[in-house]
């Protein structure tokens, strides 16, 4: 029996507009967070499948639009995920779509995961809050093509037990038998009883070959930064390091100009970043 | 353009050309002169030019003034590019009308007009390149700006008269135009005689200038046209070192003189606006109020607002500082890493109309000045 | 007393000390377990001894009013708890109790600190070590107090 390969797909040819929406429904709406929700969309089937990492263009017409990362699995065709924290007017109006109602749909846009570089080596996950989200997509493919790969571990913080995203989920994975999993919070409660701390504290004990691993780094910038640091005293070179930034995005095809971080544009050359490539300028302030 | 068709014509020629590009269905904009200034716009004839003026260019001052004879063509560059019709400055992408079933989007349809510019300099030429290049070279493509893009015709002007902020000489981009054309025209005045030397570019050039009252040129013409371009590239207003400005930027993000500078830049975003390669843009979307109809508008924005680089919780760059070294630094250096190009073309509008006149040449020689290494 | 040389020896804390040293630091340790939920120590207990965690998980925690319990850092293996019998006035400022089963090496800290005035190599050895973990917990503090999760004002 093979192991039918799920490639990413290659950027599809920019044949339609791509600064005109698709129009699409929303399946459903659950809550994940105090300001967390996922919206599960109906697929379009003239967008491109997405790779794990990638984000959308998401319309709440009327209102604006906002770059949100897919976070469903790329092997579920039948619906596409996203989800969404309501920081500001748009995000805000997108949480409150419901089942029925519709939405503006652009993309797949961006560089995603390195799921193929990853491919025999162990893989470090380090997601901090929403940061779980952009990630959950390469933790699906790592899954359901688990023996191409090394160890594999998840570090998981958040600000607090209540913060904690897909938590259902996560405890199942957490039953795995060939997944390390561990999670921490910021500030525990007395109804806590695990880990406690910054997620990067959870690197210096997680199991994995510093020489032969690919770390998948995704949260607040600050995190990132202090992640990269201790991945760095954990013997892990800088070249097998993948970050994903985040940058004021308007038209996602580098035409608008707001995603430029230095000589990249986050939503062309991104999010997804191996972090030698962009060392120098991740540590230049107000860049 | 060795071995390329060259003839002269007078003025009444150049009104056939415009006459002859009317009539074949093409909008026709050209420099004008209004409130004070040159700018581009909708042309009819020869009477519409700015004949007999000349501009005064200098850091933070633009003034027009007589010349002493009648060019058509005796200024350098003003407020505006051609950027104005080629990429405008707001366009609506899309509607989107709620029914029954849900929403329907529906494009913008484009306006079905050919252009043609009548004047672009060698420098107009590159940053129209250069956009050619932003907007067209990539993965994607602007479609609307390759529809206005494709049908252009393409008159150029020689620069008879170099600008008092010009730099097109350090930039390689001028005063002679190499680039793409139809048809270029170079002024030459001798007393009482007013002549162009016109240099064909395309198929298209040569079957308009067939229609024209010519005649061909001769060694007299071609040299006299020579002379006057010397004469342009030797008269420059500025001069920048070009050859390492990218990487000495590049070295020096955290230089001083961005504080000093941050010190007198207002952050008002006139260069900008003026700068011929500038492509930034916001999006707005506007709906009526009840809902019903949601349009969605593309319009141009600029580094330096605070919004540019809001994401959620503030501006990535919230101070001038960062803002000016922002605009500095893609216009000369990152934007070779991201098109291979300058994105520079050494026309000197962000330093005439700079409202406290920061000029770009003498930023980056004083940061030369002082390179960290 | 071989064994647990061979203990102190093995744990990441003390890599690198060599044979000298090590022999004077098993000379103030012991072997120790607590169960589940057993407190280490209490808040304002003196440090007497501090512990070198080899298994298991140990919750630093602080109660208050209306607060109840609540545990601001886990501690585990490699890494000690306790790190106020370093300075005066030598006394706990919170609670640490046992998550799980925990195996550790108890340091007598008037016994290291002593050995530490007496032979100032030891000392600087001593200290190198657990500057490095003050430094990281400080840096890891600097990030948790840093609230980066938390919804932008």
């Amino acid at each position: 029996m093979s192991t039918a390969l799920q490639l990413d797909p290659i950027a599809a040819p920019a044949a339609a507009d791509p600064l005109i929406p698709h129009v699409a429904r929303v399946l459903r709406r659950r809550r994940d967070g105090p300001d967390v929700w996922t919206l599960e969309i109906e697929p379009d089937p003239a967008m491109a499948p997405f790779a794990p990492g990638q984000f959308n263009m998401l319309t709440a017409f009327g209102v604006g639009e906002a770059a949100i990362s897919v976070s469903g699995d790329p092997a579920e065709r039948g619906r596409l995920v996203h989800t969404i924290r309501a920081v500001g007017a748009v995000s805000s109006a997108l949480t409150r779509l419901d089942r029925g109602d519709v939405l503006g749909l652009r993309g797949p846009f961006g560089v995603g995961w390195p799921m193929d570089e990853a491919v025999g080596r162990d893989v470090v996950v380090v997601a901090g809050g929403v940061g779980l989200a952009p990630l959950r997509p390469a933790l699906y493919r790592l899954y359901a093509e688990r023996a191409r790969y090394g160890k594999i571990a998840l570090l998981y913080g958040t600000r607090s037990p209540a913060d904690i995203l897909f938590r259902a989920e996560v405890e199942a994975w957490r039953r795995r038998l060939d997944i390390d999993i561990e999670v921490t919070v910021d500030h525990a409660d007395a109804s806590w009883h695990g880990r406690v701390g910054v997620v990067t504290n959870l690197i210096a004990r997680a199991e994995f070959d510093p020489h032969h691993v690919a770390a998948l780094v995704c949260g607040p910038e600050i995190m990132m930064r202090f992640g990269v640091m201790a991945l760095r005293k954990a013997g892990v070179a800088d070249e097998d390091v993948y970050v994903s930034m985040e940058r004021s995005m308007k038209c996602a095809v580098a035409f608008c100009g707001h995603c430029q971080l230095g000589p990249v544009f986050v939503c062309r050359d991104g999010p997804v970043f191996r972090y030698d490539r962009i060392r120098d300028i991740f540590a230049v302030k107000e860049l | 353009m060795a071995g390329a068709q060259q003839a002269v014509v007078t003025t009444q020629g150049l009104q056939a050309l415009l006459d002859a590009l009317k009539a074949r269905g093409f909008r026709v904009i050209g420099p004008t002169v209004r409130d004070a200034a040159i700018v581009y716009d909708d042309i009819a004839s020869l009477a519409d030019l700015p004949r007999g003026w000349t501009d005064e260019q200098d850091g933070g001052r633009y003034r027009l003034r007589r010349r002493d004879d009648d060019a058509l063509f005796g200024y350098a560059v003003g407020p505006q590019s051609w950027r104005k019709f080629l990429h405008p400055p707001t366009q609506r992408l899309w509607s989107a009308t709620r029914n029954a079933d849900g929403v329907t989007v529906t494009p913008e349809p484009r306006a079905n007009e050919r252009l043609a510019f009548i004047g672009a300099r060698s420098c107009e030429l590159h940053a129209i390149a250069v956009q050619d290049r932003v907007l067209m070279g990539g993965q994607y493509v602007d479609a609307g700006y390759r529809a206005r893009r494709e049908g252009v015709f393409a008159v150029a002007v020689n620069c008879g008269t170099a600008g008092g902020t010009c730099f097109c000489v350090s930039m390689h981009t001028g005063p002679k135009a190499t680039l793409e054309y139809d048809l270029a025209l170079t002024e030459l005045i001798d007393g009482p005689e007013h002549r162009f030397l016109v240099e064909v570019g395309s198929d298209d050039g040569r079957a308009v200038l067939a229609e024209l009252p010519h005649r061909a040129a001769t060694r007299a013409d071609t040299d006299a046209a020579e002379a006057v371009i010397a004469r342009t590239a030797a008269s420059m207003g500025r001069t920048m070192r070009s050859d390492d400005v990218a990487g000495l930027l590049a070295r020096n993000l955290q230089h001083p003189r961005w504080e000093e500078v941050a010190g007198r830049c207002l952050a008002c975003a006139n260069c900008t606006m003026v700068c011929p390669t500038c492509f930034c843009t916001t999006v707005e979307d506007m709906s009526e109020l009840d809902g019903s109809a949601t349009t969605r508008t593309q319009r141009w924005d600029s580094c330096f607002t605070m919004d540019h680089s809001y994401i959620h919780g503030g501006s990535v760059r919230p101070s001038g500082r960062s803002r000016y070294r922002q605009w500095m630094t893609h216009k000369l250096s990152t934007w070779w890493d991201q098109f291979g190009t300058s994105g520079c073309v050494g026309c000197g509008r962000c330093i005439t109309w700079c409202p406290v006149g920061i000029d770009i040449t003498e930023e980056v020689a004083a940061i030369r000045g002082s390179d960290k290494g | 007393m071989e064994g647990l040389e061979r203990i102190v020896a093995e744990h990441p804390f003390f890599a690198g000390l060599g044979e000298a040293f090590t022999t004077l630091v098993s000379g103030c340790a012991k072997n120790v377990r607590f169960e589940a939920g057993q407190y280490l120590f209490h808040e304002g207990d003196p440090a007497n001894e501090f512990y070198m965690v080899r298994h298991g998980n140990v919750a630093l925690q602080l109660n208050a009013p209306g607060r109840g319990t609540v545990t601001f850092l886990t501690v585990g293996p490699g890494e000690p708890v306790g790190v106020s019998w370093l300075i005066p006035p030598y006394k706990w400022t919170f609670d640490a109790q046992a998550r799980e089963l925990v195996r550790a090496i108890a340091i007598d800290a008037t016994c290291l600190r002593n050995k530490c005035e007496a032979d100032h190599d030891l000392g600087y050895e001593v200290m190198k070590r657990f500057m490095t973990i003050l430094v990281t917990r400080l840096q890891a503090t600097q990030l948790q107090i840093l609230d980066v999760y938390g919804t932008p004002a």
